[in-house]
């Protein structure tokens, strides 16, 4: 598996906090699937926080803070800011929405965001589209991680557009790639991993799932299921069939 | 003075960042910003507020 600046992962689930029915059914959902990235926000002290964090800090997952909600660049660095502070970590998962509706990425901003954030000290995980041109200018901005979005924030549709999403893992075969929004069922985490994605980061499908910790031990298994296959090398499909049993030596019976 | 903590005007005596967040009980693991700007919590002791300063308090919270 690729390492994420650095850092191997130890599978290649990460996995939102938000949206649980519970504190406790978060916790389980951590533990029966094994995730190892926890995403995170920050949000004004209300009081929750502290307990929030002492019980994250128990999961003992890697954390990865994000900048949900914002619209602007500015917004987005000091949010980047605020998180490495209070996570006490480097990783920022850089969120920049561009449209209500869709939630999709502004990625002009994006772009220029991670530039800043970069020079900054940061290691920018840049929630993105499928488009290769963004990927490209983003890697050149200094993301070493790129994670263009399977379909809309919690909208389960799966990948909505997987040529562009294949064309992607060909354009940047050295750089971890991680589907990042819209899975909505295990098999569409296994055809992003079948597609050769290092990672998926998911979070309304488990945690809106009736059975949110039995939801996460599914995507786990559909997970590591598709990694397997994309290491075996599948077959290509085929129009016609073809028999796997041998013709040769079949008795002469008609 | 009256500042805007976490988008509530409120009059407070502390006249530091510092201060503030002892004032308003806003003690582990936050981050903070005066005006839109980050102010890391070194800077915090140095950090004076004036009237009408919009100062946001943030912790820990769910995600995705």
């Amino acid at each position: 598996m690729k390492a994420f600046y650095g850092t191997q992962l130890p599978n290649p689930l990460m996995l939102g906090t938000a949206q649980y029915p519970s504190p406790a059914i978060l916790e389980q959902a951590f533990r029966d699937s094994g995730a190892g990235v926890a995403t995170v926000s920050l949000r004004r002290e209300s009081g929750a926080g502290q307990t929030f964090w002492q019980m994250i800090r128990e999961l003992g997952v890697l954390i990865l803070p994000n900048t949900a909600g914002c619209h602007t660049v500015k917004e987005a660095v000091t949010t980047a800011h605020m998180a490495r502070e209070v996570f006490d970590t480097r990783w920022i998962k850089l969120e920049l929405i561009g449209q209500t509706d869709s939630l999709q990425p502004d990625v002009f901003q994006l772009v220029e965001a991670a530039r800043i954030l970069t020079e900054d000290g940061f290691q920018v995980f840049p929630y993105t589209t499928d488009d290769l041109i963004v990927g490209e200018r983003l890697l050149a901005a200094g993301c070493e991680v790129l994670m263009p979005w399977g379909a809309p924030i919690g909208s389960g549709r799966g990948l909505n557009n997987e040529y562009a999403l294949r064309a992607m893992r060909a354009e940047f075969p050295d750089v971890p790639l991680v589907i990042d929004a819209g899975i909505g069922l295990p098999s569409h985490a296994a055809q992003a991993m079948e597609l050769g994605y290092d990672a998926v980061l998911l979070n309304t499908a488990v945690a809106r799932a009736g059975y949110p910790a039995a939801m996460a031990k599914a995507m786990m298994l559909a997970i590591e299921a598709g990694q397997l296959s994309y290491q075996a090398d599948p077959i290509e499909a085929r129009d016609m069939a073809e028999p796997s049993t041998p013709v040769i030596g079949k008795a002469f019976l008609s | 003075m009256m500042i805007v903590l976490n988008g509530e005007p409120r009059e407070v005596r502390a006249e530091t960042l510092a201060e503030l967040l002892t004032e308003c009980r806003l003690s582990g693991r936050v981050a903070t910003a005066v005006n839109e700007e980050f102010v890391p919590s070194g800077l915090r002791i140095a950090q004076k507020l004036n009237d009408g300063d919009r100062v946001e308090v943030v912790a820990p919270m769910q995600g995705g």
